[in-house]
């Protein structure tokens, strides 16, 4: 439109107003388009989270809603006074955690550390390398089980043949061997994970920072402490955490290799949690246990993100 | 003399590691491939047979006509396919308006999906399964797409909304001088440029999908509706595992994750790094 100096008075105001209404409906916009996103997470997101907090305060049976009724601290007494698997379960939420994330870090760190080398088919292997990170924790469960099984199984095979044991053992039914099995094959799916993440930040650490170093005489394992390590820093306290509670949540190889048993040795707080509402049926007893392992992770993300000083950029 | 020091210092700190970590990766799945395709009678053999000495594909049959991998599939291709088309829809919307506007109430959003990711997936099994029941759709495939947009869309939004934020806002308004509407830039300039992003993020919802097993075991009891997870479980908790029919079962769920996998790994790792990186 062309520019007319002499527009009178009142089509100038026509203008504006007009100018007004369409800001305003501009401003509407974006809202409109998180909508559908903010519906979803908060019917089928925090809905049911507040459910679990209103249903651990109630006796809740679906087998007997005859006798449903609010139950106070009930649920909560009884799990810190007369529940014999709760504490176990805890302690194995705990060495779960530790050794899976532990081991998680420092072999995902190293098969980073590799992959950002150079070297020949370099995209096809990361490709492969990557592939266990796509896989389902049940199809890990399977894969795993054809590896451990006292009859067929690979493993038994090979530590024969080396002379390791002597009759083929039954890896995921003894106690003193399933915690450890079920520790390996979820390795196995979690280092991919971590290198993937790892990789990531390794690929935006300046280039130029590690030519300084050489200039100033470091040695590779020193400009490893002192740049690599600085630099990916706020990557790896992130990367920890998500883990810490995704392992701490994740259930899906336990439940479908070792089923929380022998003697419940591999039986994790999540364990206990899964295996209660799938099996059973007093949901109000479920949901306590579930607020109190939600608390634990509350209580430690705080403490985590406060002690590692995690720095936003 | 140099050239060989340096050989060898690259064999030690390079291949002989990188060869350990990725036969420790291959060989479960080779081993799985591997009994697949060995007769049912040859599979326990003593000795072990490395390689099937009589490759056989009748346990890809009885896999798929017998135990019902073809149902099997079929479910987690109607779930996994639906879930995806829906948290596209949801997350290029929500993403588009992070990226591109400043709005009241943006960092409250932000905040929300931040604290979804804390939430325990299996936190929800108990509520998921009383809501479902309620609406009368336990065992149907709508309670799973439903629930698990609502777990993708918090990640989905925020990684897509780093793809539209990377590209450049000029191209558009360019587009719109040049005489398009709004939605005709969007969809000839900017979708264009998206689409790498937005396969990406369809391929993340869709590997999440196919995998999810504790929300699909709580919220399906019929066999006829289970997904590859719960079938896989179930079959593995029989009392006279058919084993060859197990692996080839894993085979037959292995190979569209894996594909789909090695299609968009790349854009995960650049995704994952933005995502990480805030």
């Amino acid at each position: 439109m062309s520019y007319s100096p002499e527009v009178n008075e009142p089509v100038l105001e026509k203008k504006k107003n007009e100018k007004v209404r369409k800001f305003n409906k501009a401003k509407l916009v974006p809202y409109l388009f998180i909508t559908p996103a903010v519906l979803m997470v908060v019917s089928f997101l925090f809905y049911p989270i507040g459910m679990v907090f209103y249903y651990s305060f109630q006796n809740y049976d679906i087998s007997a809603p005859y006798y449903n009724s609010f139950a106070g601290l009930d649920n909560f007494v009884n799990i810190f006074t007369s529940d014999k698997l709760f504490f176990p379960s805890l302690l194995n939420s705990l060495k779960w955690v530790v050794t899976e994330v532990g081991l998680q870090l420092v072999f995902g760190l190293i098969l980073a550390l590799l992959l950002n080398q150079t070297f020949k088919f370099r995209g096809m292997i990361r490709a492969v390398a990557f592939i266990p990170w796509a896989i389902s924790g049940v199809l890990a469960s399977v894969i795993w089980s054809l590896m451990y099984n006292e009859h067929m199984g690979v493993l038994n095979d090979i530590l024969m043949r080396l002379g390791i044991v002597d009759s083929p053992q039954a890896f995921l039914a003894s106690t003193s061997t399933a915690f450890g099995a079920v520790v390996i094959a979820e390795l196995w799916r979690g280092i991919p994970f971590f290198a993937i993440t790892l990789l990531a930040g390794l690929q935006s650490i300046p280039q130029e920072l590690y030519e300084a170093a050489r200039v100033d005489g470091a040695s590779r394992w020193k400009s490893f402490l002192f740049v690599t390590l600085p630099q990916l820093k706020n990557t790896i306290i992130l990367t920890t955490l998500l883990r810490v509670v995704w392992e701490f949540n994740n259930v899906d190889l336990i439940f479908n290799l070792t089923g929380g048993g022998p003697a419940h040795s591999t039986t994790t707080l999540t364990m206990y949690i899964a295996e209660l509402a799938v099996h059973g049926s007093n949901f109000g007893y479920g949901s306590a246990l579930t607020v109190i392992s939600f608390g634990i992770l509350l209580v430690f993300a705080a403490l985590y993100l406060k002690l590692s000083r995690y720095e936003k950029e | 003399m140099f050239s060989k020091n340096k050989k060898i210092d690259k064999l030690l700190t390079l291949y002989v590691p990188l060869g350990m970590l990725l036969s420790f990766t291959l060989f479960p799945l080779y081993w799985t491939i591997n009994t697949a395709f060995k007769p049912e009678g040859d599979i326990m053999n003593r000795p072990l047979e490395y390689a099937p000495l009589n490759p056989t594909v009748e346990n890809f049959v009885m896999a798929w006509n017998n135990v019902g991998f073809a149902t099997f599939m079929k479910n987690s291709l109607i779930v996994g396919v639906s879930t995806v088309i829906v948290v596209l829809i949801c997350s290029t919307l929500s993403g588009y308006a992070l990226a591109r506007y400043q709005f009241k109430g943006k960092r409250a959003f932000m905040l929300m999906l931040l604290c979804t990711q804390f939430i325990p997936r299996s936190m929800m099994i108990i509520p998921l399964f009383i809501i479902f029941k309620n609406l009368g759709l336990i065992s149907s495939p709508l309670a799973l797409i439903i629930t698990y947009t609502a777990i993708e869309i918090p990640f989905t939004t925020i990684l897509m909304s780093g793809f539209i934020a990377n590209v450049p806002k000029e191209l558009e308004e360019a587009a719109m001088i040049d005489g398009c509407t709004k939605l005709q830039s969007i969809r000839h300039v900017v979708f264009p440029l998206l689409l790498p992003g937005i396969v990406a993020t369809g391929v993340f919802t869709f590997i999440y999908t196919w995998n999810e097993f504790l929300i699909a075991l709580m919220l399906t009891n019929r066999q006829d509706r289970f997904t590859l997870p719960v079938g896989l479980s179930t079959m593995m908790g029989e009392f006279n595992v058919n084993y060859g029919a197990l692996a080839a079962g894993s085979v037959i769920a292995l190979i569209p994750a894996v594909i789909l996998f090695a299609y968009a790994q790349k854009h995960l790792v650049n995704g994952m790094g933005g995502a990480v990186k805030g």
